[in-house]
């Protein structure tokens, strides 16, 4: 017991290596001491008799130091297991520090029931979701951000999508919606012009016939007078029979840009793209020179 | 005296034809005599070089011969050389020089297109179903997220938004299943801002998870007021270079988001393009000006995907079959520059 000024005075004015100096508080850094301050009353070096709790995976623990045994450093300490439950833990305490200093008894109190508030919310969080939290690591994100980046440039997004969108109108994916005269149709012409000059076919399919077809929808009246002009300027190129003539009709009607010349002798039947199929109906064809006259 | 005075005029006159090395080296040379000139401190010294130097080369002032003009150049000689002209250069890209997958999807192999197309998809891509989306937040979204998840619902058609009220991913699931969802969309916050996307298809479907970055929302576009654009029409989905089976499983189930039948006539274009493995999603409104060209106009968000995980069941990080996963396998699988796994 007369140490204990002594050694406060020292702890006190020069060093103690538990003590942590901040701007308002000193703090003790010893793990038996109640408060966590560092004050005559809360120091366990500077006093003989002292109590504290303690917690150790989930169970609570009364710690005491007596006189007595302040010569034994290793037992110093007596440990007892308090109760899970609060009240019979509170109890406990008051029967163990029964003819203690008032401080101790209610900082052991207050500690006690700080311990158990914290370990009721640990319990409640463990079965909730937790939020992981998943560190960036600083090169990877830069790395990527740059990737992304270039990758962006390389992609050409807006061309890629033209493209693509262009490529379906090819395909006729969107039907009739859109009024471009036959694009489909106009494009097979072109590779069957390429594949032509070669073949020599005496079928005059009635593709051709068929080409004639969908254009009269789309063309008025004084157009087709005018079309039919220019063709029948054509016709005088051709030396072909009759019937073939009015295929030109039809076919030239609405094909000005493209040459037909060779090309309508060589229609080949069989080298049409399956996708050309378009029904043909003579009567129309009949109809046409009617209307124009 | 008069040969060399008629041989510098000829120089003069001569434009330098081709681009050899000699001429590289040259104007490399020059280049370096110019830098040169900058560390001359005497102004009078200084002007004089640069008088020597503009004389010299008229065209090659700055820089060693530019891009450009190096490409105009070749251009003329090809065409000047016709049939002759060698062949044209292709430069080295990193699509070009890409690791070669095995996985890589040939559309010719017929086991290859039957595997994907037998996959969990496969009522989707029979049109026996429409979609229907549950999109969800992580807890306590802030306003860019809340932002982008009603961006989200306008996009995809038949989606609803509902709020997370701290229900785990897995409840919300099983509810979202009684409920008669087809897919679920999470998108995670971090930082106020979205930076990850759950998909998970409903029943006992795959589930991919998503780094979503870039994200730039509707209003933050370039034109003003492009929300008035928005309409109800379902779009089109246009998915674009995904090569390998991977990719086409993801790439497949971005599409089961959309209904299976768009409306043509909303000309709405949804993109979807991949990009060494950065997944691009745009929203276009297009409109063909003729039959070689279209213009496109953006609407609606833009935003990075990129994979980061790829399940075969529904949501299950624990006990949940990855087929694909890089998380915590950086060094086995980013073993070179040119690999890439969509």
């Amino acid at each position: 017991m007369e140490n204990d000024d002594i050694v406060w005075s020292i702890i006190n004015k020069s060093f103690c290596s538990y003590k942590v100096n901040t701007k308002t508080q000193r703090f003790c850094r010893n793990e038996y001491n109640l408060t966590g301050l560092c004050n005559r009353s809360a120091c366990p070096l500077a006093n003989s008799q002292y109590a504290t709790v303690r917690e150790e995976d989930g169970n609570c623990f009364l710690y005491m130091k007596t006189v007595e045994r302040s010569g034994f450093p290793r037992n110093m300490w007596e440990k007892v297991k308090l109760s899970k439950s609060l009240e019979k833990a509170l109890r406990q305490i008051n029967e163990y520090l029964v003819y203690w200093p008032g401080f101790t008894r209610q900082k052991c109190k207050q500690r006690l029931l700080k311990i158990s508030q914290y370990l009721i919310r640990m319990r409640k969080l463990r079965l909730r979701r937790q939020k992981k939290l998943v560190p960036i690591q600083r090169k990877q994100d830069r790395r990527e951000r740059r990737r992304e980046e270039k990758a962006l440039v390389a992609a050409r997004l807006d061309s890629a999508i033209e493209k693509e969108l262009l490529e379906r109108l090819k395909r006729g994916t969107y039907g009739d919606i859109y009024n471009f005269p036959q694009v489909a149709f106009n494009k097979a012409l072109e590779e069957e012009e390429d594949a032509e000059v070669n073949m020599e076919g005496d079928d005059y399919g009635e593709d051709e016939e068929n080409e004639g077809e969908e254009p009269d929808e789309d063309i008025d009246e004084e157009l087709e007078k005018e079309l039919e002009e220019e063709s029948e300027n054509e016709e005088i190129e051709y030396v072909e029979a009759d019937s073939d003539l009015e295929r030109e009709l039809e076919s030239e009607s609405d094909l000005e840009d493209i040459e037909p010349k060779a090309s309508n002798s060589v229609k080949d039947n069989t080298r049409r793209k399956p996708r050309l199929e378009i029904e043909y109906e003579t009567e129309t064809l009949s109809k046409n020179p009617k209307r124009t006259v | 005296m008069e040969s060399a005075e008629n041989a510098e005029n000829a120089e003069v006159l001569v434009k330098p034809p081709t681009l050899t090395a000699s001429d590289r080296l040259a104007a490399k040379k020059r280049f370096r005599t110019q830098r040169r000139l900058s560390t001359m401190k005497n102004k009078v010294l200084r002007n004089a070089q640069w008088a020597t130097l503009k004389k010299r080369s008229e065209r090659l002032l700055f820089h060693f011969i530019g891009k450009k003009e190096g490409q105009k150049q070749r251009k003329k000689e090809a065409e000047a050389l016709g049939d002759k002209a060698p062949p044209k250069q292709i430069p080295r890209t990193i699509e070009n020089t890409r690791e070669a997958d095995i996985t890589t999807v040939d559309r010719d192999d017929e086991e290859v297109t039957f595997d994907i197309t037998h996959d969990e998809y496969e009522s989707y891509f029979s049109k026996t179903y429409v979609p229907k989306i549950l999109i969800t937040s992580s807890d306590n979204p802030h306003s860019k997220t809340i932002h982008f998840i009603r961006e989200l619902t306008k996009i995809f058609p038949s989606s609803e938004c509902q709020w997370r009220k701290r229900s785990s991913v897995k409840k919300m699931i099983q509810s979202a299943k009684e409920k008669d969802y087809t897919d679920v969309v999470v998108i995670n916050e971090d930082r106020r801002v979205p930076n990850g996307m759950l998909v998970s298809h409903l029943p006992d479907g795959p589930t991919a998870y998503f780094k979503i970055s870039n994200v730039k929302l509707t209003k933050d576009m370039k034109y003003k007021n492009i929300i008035k654009e928005f309409t109800t029409h379902r779009p089109e989905v246009i998915l674009n270079n995904f090569q390998t089976r991977l990719g086409q499983a993801v790439s497949r189930m971005l599409a089961s988001l959309f209904h299976y039948d768009p409306q043509f006539k909303g000309r709405r274009a949804v993109t979807f393009h991949n990009q060494r493995d950065y997944i691009f999603f745009r929203h276009h409104r297009y409109e063909f000006k003729s039959q070689k060209r279209a213009a496109l106009r953006e609407l609606g968000p833009r935003f990075t995907l990129r994979l980061k995980w790829l399940q075969k069941g529904t949501f299950d990080t624990i006990e949940g079959d990855y087929e694909w996963i890089i998380a915590g396998k950086r060094h086995e699988m980013e073993t070179s520059r040119r690999r890439f796994f969509l």
